[in-house]
């Protein structure tokens, strides 16, 4: 276990996380897990580091590897750092139909990156990912919760654009997503 | 103009509000199935209306829901799955974004009708503007009285949560989605026992598909038998199709089960044509896991009869000339389209996508998208072709759950259909469509002389 003391969250995150655990029978927190590490990911630089990790089994009465094995299961928690903004461009069939190849291609040469890779400054990291369910409105891309769709690569040059002063990382999640209880 | 029961008030301004929603008409199937109705009663209407699942399964709704174990002092759960995640398909998104109170009043109608008094809604995590759209329709009824205790004074009490999960098309198939909502990896469970008698924390649990769930609120309302008039056969209702690729008007069309494939994509009311203007090459129907077919063959069965949009029309001619209705994520392909490519894009999706649990899914999915990926870079052999032909035929019910059959199918499908194509790739580095491009890219005289040929 690594040293988790150093890590914190602020009080609301903490309350949030502890407001999960009500929407399910006694005994069963573990469910609050997937959102806890979602909130805990947007708190830290978009990224779940080992403490991290180790905080949020604190936090939620768990052993570490219960959540270092649902962390490493799915696809949008990440494990190293990334970039201030996280650019998902959705590759799959109907995307790829309608250009999503153009779409990468446009991006890695304008930050000089390649897919999975982060610009030198820390500002943008490329990720291509599979069917974000946006087909009808391909190509499409996704920073944060943002789904920009019917993409050209004028408007995908303004995206970045507008990403150039970010001081924040991209979030998938506000403190207002979840409803309290 | 087809009749629309799920989107029928999709076109009025803010029907998204609780205001406008109650205004229209929302929530009258709970004041009718609490107040009037028992909740046999209720299952007999979806039973009568002949409801299939809307995920993609097609299993028929009333017989899940009857299945349903009720074991005295035991809760009993009713779980959404809104993990739309079948590439091609994007209903449900559309449905929560637009209508959320559909499904929160389909989900009250259906829990009741269950016996439920906890349901979830388990919504894909890059869907989380969909999430506070849905948090924000489930305060609104707790405001208004639709959950909570004592609802409508009638006794019945029902608290609603909905669930992320964070990135994971497995978590579609219903027994990984528990899992997921029980907080752990997605890995699908072995069957039986099924979630009707052992589901979410081991309790008796339906899982059904959001459409599924919108479907029960005009069943209840206006009875099983009108929603059975709609429609052939045992393909009842009306089905939202997610229209994608290459054609002029893509977006989600809600169609009256039957009409034909053609009138589909042709039509000025859905799809509009092909883009530009091009040749029709083929159709995936039904999301990216349901065979791929040909044009001659997705607009004519094998025996020369219009292919319909049902289940049982598409379906005709089994997999050697049929398909399957499965979501209803329609991807369209003009002459332009490489289908060895496309088929590349669903070969990493599954091999991406496999929760790694068992062998011929881990390791053959990974094969074929290697196999695939060697083929596009010009190092293939026919061999090769034969080889993945092999591969996905020892995949295809060897597997705990369905994912293995869905990356089998598309691989099984595209060299049924199109195995010149293949063979083309092989022999001259590049797909049929491509060489035209390559020389355009490579070597303008070939390419006039090619477009002269």
């Amino acid at each position: 276990m690594s040293d988790s003391k150093n890590i914190s969250f602020t009080p609301e995150s903490e309350a949030l996380i502890k407001n999960l655990t009500k929407r399910y029978p006694e005994g069963k927190h573990k469910s609050a897990l997937l959102p806890a590490l979602h909130i805990a990911q947007a708190e830290h630089d978009g990224w779940l580091s080992v403490p991290v990790m180790d905080k949020v089994a604190e936090l939620l009465n768990l052993q570490p590897i219960e959540v270092y094995e649902v962390a490493s299961f799915y696809s949008m928690y990440n494990l190293k750092p990334v970039g201030k903004c996280l650019i998902e461009v959705c590759r799959t069939s109907s995307c790829w139909l309608r250009g999503a190849e153009d779409v990468v291609k446009h991006i890695e040469k304008r930050l000089g990156i390649k897919d999975g890779e982060t610009t030198a400054d820390g500002k943008y990291t490329l990720k291509t990912v599979e069917c974000l369910g946006s087909c009808g409105t391909a190509p499409m891309l996704q920073i944060g919760q943002t789904f920009h769709e019917n993409l050209t690569l004028d408007k995908v040059d303004k995206i970045l654009e507008e990403w150039k002063d970010a001081t924040n990382h991209s979030t998938y999640l506000n403190t207002d997503t979840f409803r309290k209880i | 103009m087809g009749r629309k029961l799920l989107l029928e008030n999709d076109h009025i301004e803010g029907i998204h509000s609780y205001e406008l929603y109650r205004k229209n008409g929302g929530y009258r199937s709970v004041e009718k199935a609490l107040k009037t109705m028992t909740p046999d009663a209720v299952v007999e209407e979806v039973k009568k209306s002949g409801l299939r699942g809307r995920g993609g399964a097609g299993f028929p709704t009333g017989m899940k829901w009857s299945f349903l174990a009720k074991p005295e002092g035991v809760p009993r759960y009713l779980v959404c799955n809104a993990d739309e995640s079948e590439p091609g398909t994007f209903k449900d998104r559309y449905l929560m974004e637009r209508i959320p109170h559909l499904l929160i009043e389909g989900m009250i109608t259906s829990s009741y009708a269950l016996g439920a008094n906890t349901g979830y809604i388990y919504v894909r995590g890059e869907y989380f503007y969909i999430i506070k759209i849905l948090e924000k329709a489930i305060s609104e009824a707790y405001a208004n009285g639709w959950l909570g205790k004592n609802i409508l004074g009638t006794g019945y009490n029902l608290d609603m949560h909905v669930q992320c999960g964070a990135g994971a098309y497995i978590c579609g198939e219903e027994t990984a989605l528990l899992e997921s909502l029980e907080g752990k990896r997605g890995n699908p469970r072995i069957k039986p026992p099924f979630p009707a008698v052992k589901g979410l924390w081991e309790c008796p649990t339906v899982v059904n598909n959001v459409e599924t769930i919108a479907a029960v609120v005009p069943i209840v309302n206006d009875g099983g038998e009108a929603y059975a008039a709609i429609g052939i056969g045992k393909s009842t209702g009306t089905k939202l199709i997610s229209a994608s690729g290459h054609i002029k008007k893509p977006g989600v069309y809600e169609i009256e089960l039957g009409i034909s494939v053609e009138e589909f994509i042709y039509s000025d009311e859905y799809c509009g044509g092909i883009l530009n203007d091009k040749k029709l090459k083929a159709v995936v129907a039904g999301g990216s896991s349901v065979p791929i077919l040909p044009a001659d063959l997705i607009l004519k069965t094998a025996n020369g009869e219009k292919r319909l949009m049902t289940y049982e029309s598409l379906a005709d001619g089994g997999f050697a000339a049929g398909t399957m209705l499965g979501s209803g994520g329609f991807i369209v392909m003009d002459e332009s389209t490489s289908i060895v490519k496309n088929l590349h894009t669903f070969a990493r999706f599954y091999h991406h996508e496999s929760c790694g649990q068992c062998s011929p899914c881990r390791e053959g999915t990974g094969w074929m998208e290697k196999i695939l990926h060697k083929i596009l870079d010009g190092h293939g052999t026919l061999a090769d072709v034969d080889l993945l032909w092999d591969i996905q035929r020892k995949i295809e019910g060897n597997t705990i759950c369905p994912l293995g059959d869905a990356a089998a199918w598309p691989v099984a499908s595209a060299i049924r259909h199109f195995r010149s194509e293949f063979e083309a790739y092989v022999n001259n580095r590049q797909s049929i469509p491509d060489v035209k491009y390559y020389f355009h890219c490579n070597n303008l005289d070939a390419a006039a002389a090619y477009s002269s040929l």
